[in-house]
């Protein structure tokens, strides 16, 4: 492989490879999905127990899946942006952040609706929904506390930090269904055991899952191209005639 | 293919109202989400021709 990675971990480099990639990451997601809903809708059948409620599982689960890598993914582009104090690895973190809140909306969203037919309440004090609750709010608190702080450098440290001490709820919100007794079911899908699906609602579920990270790769790339342009706008020095105009130009 | 009618396709066998509203808002989500950073691209390029 003749690529010098290096040269993307510029901004200005990693600007036009991103743009490259999106339409890619959009075409694949826009195909999975639509296979996945096709499979969930007409191929997959109604369930025994849950009737056709069951569906909702077709975003819940991926959705669910999606709230928990994304923060995982940011966290980790944050503690590469501490550990080597790179701006593209921040703006990585930055970007990713809106789209896990909204996947973690998603998920506690379709929850309800499923959770009202199935257990008879769209809400339940229980430990998988609390945690992911609390999900929710850490992205807020991401966001909003980069929002609160102007000087970037500093706005980018603090949400990194956050976002780390904050994986700590990851491991719970996984493995809440095993470690207290909750209503919400346990893993329907773990690496250790045979799935306790059928295979065609199961083939669903992953389709959709693999549209999810593809539509999530096309909007975070297609974010962090926003991030860059706002950021790297200030002029040159060189093209300036006084301090005083970048300043303005900031 | 389990459905014998368009409407009992909609209806998803009494679960319609929970089934489609997931789908639906989901579907809301990700279009607004992909229209936002849209337009927030489109910002920052014409703001970005203003600077320099």
């Amino acid at each position: 492989m003749g690529i010098n990675w290096f040269k993307y971990s510029s901004p200005q480099a990693f600007h036009p490879l991103a743009g490259k990639m999106i339409p890619w990451f959009s075409v694949a997601a826009g195909l999975l999905i639509i296979i996945g809903l096709y499979i969930g809708f007409f191929v997959a059948p109604t369930d025994f127990q849950q009737g056709d409620s069951y569906r909702i599982i077709f975003v819940h689960v991926p959705a669910a899946w999606m709230s928990m890598f994304l923060y995982v993914i940011m966290a980790a582009w944050a503690g590469v942006g501490l550990g080597l104090n790179a701006r593209p690895s921040f703006m990585m973190a930055q970007a990713i952040a809106p789209t896990g809140a909204m996947f973690t909306f998603i998920a506690l969203l379709t929850g309800a609706m499923w959770g009202k037919p199935t257990w008879g309440a769209w809400w339940v004090w229980d430990a998988r929904l609390t945690s992911e609750l609390i999900l929710l709010f850490q992205y807020i608190g991401i966001i909003l506390l980069r929002a609160a702080i102007d000087d970037l450098r500093r706005a980018d440290r603090a949400s990194a930090v956050l976002a780390l001490v904050g994986v700590v709820n990851v491991p719970i919100i996984y493995f809440s269904v095993r470690w207290w007794n909750t209503l919400h079911q346990g893993a329907s899908v773990s690496m250790t055991a045979s799935p306790k699906m059928a295979t065609t609602m199961l083939t669903a579920m992953l389709i959709m899952t693999v549209g999810f990270w593809m539509y999530s790769f096309a909007v975070t790339l297609a974010r962090v191209r926003c991030v860059i342009l706002d950021r790297e706008r200030q002029p040159m020095w060189g093209n300036q005639t006084s301090i005083q105009e970048v300043a303005e130009a900031r | 293919m389990q459905w014998g009618s368009v409407s009992e396709f909609f209806a998803m066998g009494g679960y319609g109202l929970y089934v489609w509203v997931s789908f639906g808002v989901t579907a809301l989500c990700m279009f607004g989400e992909v229209l936002a950073v849209w337009r927030r691209h489109a910002a920052a390029v014409a703001e970005s021709r203003d600077v320099s």
